[in-house]
């Protein structure tokens, strides 16, 4: 039977080579290798397909991550390549469509290049194995006389080299090498692995050629826009929507549903407004007039929500780590110092708000959207349309930024379920700006306290800290109010210090909005609470920051976070590969301090901050400089950022990602707010949730990476953390003035 | 009706409410999708053309009000894709995601056929209209400059 959703996959697949090639498959989590035969036919199709090399040399390399920025789409085809002995020049890349046998395809928790980073090396390698023996065949040679490089295979005695378009059709011939057998290039061998290669999409996107989600042309599309609940979990009450029918190009207004409880990934309901074309489906969704029904949530006021958690931290919460005993440390202390910190609730606000379109007829769904996590919206489109998940097709575009906010397939469902109401006809689901910052699942908003106890000569007795936040598990679960330890372990329940008595508690907080997880998580407002607590420490024990810092972290070790009753998952990586080191914490602290030019004296009105956090397995220090005028006026000269990730993979794409980290955390530490009234967020566009601009951006940015041999680990997010504290202590470094809760726009920095 | 010109095309629109604003024209009438959506308020520049040859927000700009005006997109800006500006955000692989580029662009090359010899605050201020979330500000500088220098 021919369904909407076997003909894309086989046509994906016929587009990846013609007849005679060589297709390899690997499941993603690891395993075998496989060779596909009669890759032409639909039945045999196997989706988790990382290669493909045509007869005319053409190589395909499938890529199953999705590109919002990070450069992912080309990075790991990148590895491929080198391992391979591709030329980049003559690669060309299919994204793959969602499919749970690609293994993870969810592109979030910086996770991308940690867990592919082998299964490409090895399908690499195992294809150009093959290629060699099939080179050593023709030739008569043993297959170690012969290596594959710059898309040919080469005799060590100089003869001509063949091609792999000539060789493709007798490797195809061969077995799959097992694993055993592979042999990977060393780095003085490798072309692009550490050095990189041009991204792959730059060229289109400057030509505004490249598809991101409202690009794909579609024959006949309608457009659609929703009125959505103001307030998390309200359904229609009452509806006339006779104005908006009567607006020119309205085709037709559908109610969708609201469901009840948790949120999860599921749609908010509304009302439709159905169009030809998107300003005629925005004009009748402005003569709407609905009145909304009840919810659980009207009564929610944001600034009531932030005192709340103010005061749950200042009672004792759960206790999740505990090393020594605070309370007999704190009767013998000489001095305390405490702090209490708020961080409020953020939006993602990718540049390109949520959108999608579908086709949803004869049973199947044909569906483009700028997904992170294509299977999550397979699954979720299947469910509200009671079909089976093989009968959806998720065909990834371009992200135009994703945040995590793309992680959640609301919007894909909303598409899918509107082409259904539509007969089948496709829609082009239109998010405007307002509904992205309205309509978010946003990051959470957290109290953080600290209070630590020091003896007489200023030595550090002991370290108290609570924190409060509405978790994610919220959104899945109604009614959780507390943390859950994931979200504890950013840089919190971890916290690396070397200190005599610790003890860190989690304490009550209400969710009221759908809670979800923005760039670095809660990594964002526990590391900027702690690298503030530490540097007020620095100031109350006279010392230098960055030697404070240093000696807080105490003696080059392996923290062993079970032994002091953490529920430790250390972003999904095994303690072995990727170590809690603070050997490797305190050296990014070294260099970026030595790099952005640490210690000298500044006048007053200039200062510099620092601050380290390991997130995502990788360890990234800042140094920030301001510059702050008599009238408070902020300029960012110079911002200098470290970090090791391991195994640096892409350089240029790394760096690109620590740029964006500066700009990113500047601009939730200057502007980022959301605020909520009665129930509705207040916001509405890019005026009230304000992104940093060009003119307020840093004027260096300054990169340092760590050479190292480790496992890769994250990069996308690791960045972002210590940029908000090392800002606040720069300022305080500046002017004296300690501000502990953002924004910092809503500060009066002036001086005298 | 609204007769206007549209990378170098004379463009009749009879089947367009003159309210419409040109963004939606391009993308959903004429099928150029290079122009972006981003904040429909004319803050964030992703649906910046050139008006006349000057940088302008198409999100608010109602096509009835441009009757015999030129409008440039990047659909516009070069014949291949080889204007200094595009080699030059090539060059400095400027793009993160991408999505804020093209407007990006549009800003950079109405400043630089004005001034071939911006200094980096008058990029700055230049380019203050058009957000970027990913934080690619240092390149998107870089790149202008890169791009002046050639055109000098």
């Amino acid at each position: 039977m021919s369904t909407t959703s076997s003909v894309s996959r086989r046509a994906f697949l016929s587009g990846l080579i013609g007849a005679g090639g060589l297709l390899l498959a690997a499941p993603a989590s690891g395993g075998t290798l496989r060779k596909l035969l009669r890759p032409a036919d639909g039945e045999s199709f196997e989706p988790s397909l990382w290669l493909a090399i045509q007869p005319d040399g053409l190589v395909r390399i499938v890529t199953h991550r999705s590109e919002m920025g990070t450069g992912i789409r080309t990075t790991l085809p990148m590895v491929l390549a080198d391992e391979l002995g591709a030329d980049w020049e003559r690669v060309e890349l299919s994204q793959a469509l969602g499919d749970a046998r690609f293994g993870d395809q969810n592109t979030d928790g910086s996770r991308s290049i940690r867990q592919f980073y082998e299964p490409m090396r090895r399908a690499g390698a195992a294809a150009r194995l093959m290629l060699e023996q099939a080179a050593a065949a023709q030739w008569g040679v043993p297959t170690r006389d012969c290596t594959a490089r710059d898309h040919a295979v080469h005799h060590s005695d100089g003869r001509d080299a063949l091609p792999f378009g000539e060789l493709v059709a007798a490797a195809a011939a061969l077995s799959v090498p097992a694993d055993d057998a592979l042999r990977f290039r060393s780095p003085s061998e490798r072309r692009y692995v550490g050095k990189g290669v041009p991204s792959y999409d730059t060229a289109d996107i400057v030509r505004g050629t490249a598809r991101f989600g409202l690009d794909v042309p579609a024959k006949g599309a309608l457009t659609a826009v929703i009125a959505r609940p103001p307030v998390v979990g309200a359904s229609v009450a009452a509806l006339n929507d006779d104005d908006a029918r009567d607006v020119e190009g309205v085709i037709d207004v559908i109610q969708l549903d609201t469901p009840r409880g948790a949120p999860g990934f599921a749609p908010l309901g509304g009302v439709a407004v159905v169009a030809g074309d998107t300003w005629s489906a925005m004009q009748g969704r402005a003569a709407l007039e609905i009145e909304w029904g009840a919810s659980p949530h009207d009564a929610f006021d944001s600034a009531a929500d932030r005192d709340a958690r103010l005061e749950s931290v200042r009672q004792p919460g759960v206790v999740v780590r505990q090393k020594g005993d605070v309370n007999v440390a704190f009767a013998e202390a000489a001095r305390r110092v405490s702090a209490e910190y708020s961080v409020p609730y953020l939006a993602h606000a990718s540049m390109e708000p949520p959108c999608a379109l579908a086709i949803v007829k004869d049973g199947a769904a044909e569906i483009w959207a700028p997904t992170q996590n294509p299977q999550a919206a397979q699954g979720m489109v299947a469910g509200a349309l009671r079909i089976a998940p093989d009968r959806v097709s998720i065909h990834v575009t371009l992200l135009g930024g994703g945040f995590g906010r793309k992680s959640k397939p609301d919007f894909v469902v909303e598409a899918a379920l509107l082409s259904q109401r539509m007969g089948g006809r496709p829609v082009r689901l239109v998010w405007s700006r307002e509904d992205d910052i309205r309509h978010d699942y946003y990051h959470a908003a957290a109290a953080v306290a600290f209070e630590a106890g020091l003896d007489a000569q200023g030595e550090l007795l002991a370290l108290r800290g609570r924190t409060a936040f509405p978790s994610i598990s919220s959104t899945f679960s109604a009614g959780v109010d507390q943390g859950s330890s994931g979200e504890l372990a950013q840089s919190f329940s971890d916290l690396p210090y070397n200190v005599p008595a610790l003890q860190l508690e989690v304490c009550k907080a209400e969710a009221h909005l759908r809670i979800g997880w923005l760039r670095s998580v809660c990594n964002i407002f526990h590391a900027f609470a702690a690298g503030c607590f530490v540097d007020e420490l620095a100031h109350a024990r006279s010392q230098d920051p960055v030697q404070h810092l240093l000696a807080l972290l105490g003696p080059d070790r392996h923290v062993d976070l079970l032994a002091e009753g953490v529920q430790y998952g250390n972003y999904g990586e095994s303690l072995d590969t990727h170590p809690f080191d603070v050997g490797r914490i305190k050296n990014v602290v070294r260099l970026v301090a030595q790099r952005s030019g640490w210690g000298g004296e500044l006048p007053r009105g200039r200062g510099r901050g620092v601050a380290v956090a390991r997130s995502f397995v990788a360890d990234a220090a800042v140094v920030v400089e301001v510059d702050i005028a008599k009238d408070g006026k902020l300029r960012i000269p110079r911002v200098d950022i470290a970090i090791d990730c391991g195994t640096v993979v892409n350089p240029d794409r790394v760096r690109a990602q620590l740029e964006g980290a500066v700009i990113f955390g500047l601009s939730l530490a200057l502007h980022g707010e959301i605020t909520a009234e009665n129930g509705a967020v207040v916001q509405s566009n890019v005026h009230e949730f304000k992104l940093l601009r060009m003119s307020e951006a840093p004027l260096q940015i300054h990169t340092h990476l760590v050479e190292s041999s480790a496992p890769p680990s994250g990069v996308g997010e690791p960045g972002v953390p210590p940029v908000a504290p090392a800002l606040l202590n720069a300022v305080f470094a500046a002017v004296g003035q300690r501000v502990r809760d953002l924004p910092l726009a809503r500060h009066d920095l002036s001086w005298t | 009706m609204v007769e206007l010109t549209i990378n170098g095309r004379e463009v009749v629109l009879d089947r367009v409410a003159p309210e419409t604003p040109l963004l939606w024209v391009l993308r959903d009438h004429l099928e150029l999708r290079g122009t972006k959506f981003g904040c429909g308020m004319a803050q964030c520049g992703a649906c910046t053309v050139h008006l006349d040859g000057r940088a302008t927000r198409s999100c608010m700009l109602p096509v009835g009000s441009l009757a015999g005006r030129s409008v440039t997109t990047i659909e516009g800006l070069s014949s291949k894709g080889d204007h200094p500006l595009q080699k030059a955000w090539v060059e400095h692989d400027v793009p993160q995601c991408g999505y804020c580029q093209v407007g990006q662009l549009m800003s950079a090359a109405a400043l630089l056929a004005e001034n071939t010899s911006p200094t980096d605050s008058e990029v700055r201020t230049a380019m203050a209209g058009n957000i970027c979330r990913c934080g690619t500000y240092p390149r998107i500088l870089a790149a202008v400059q890169s791009a002046a220098e050639e055109l000098r």
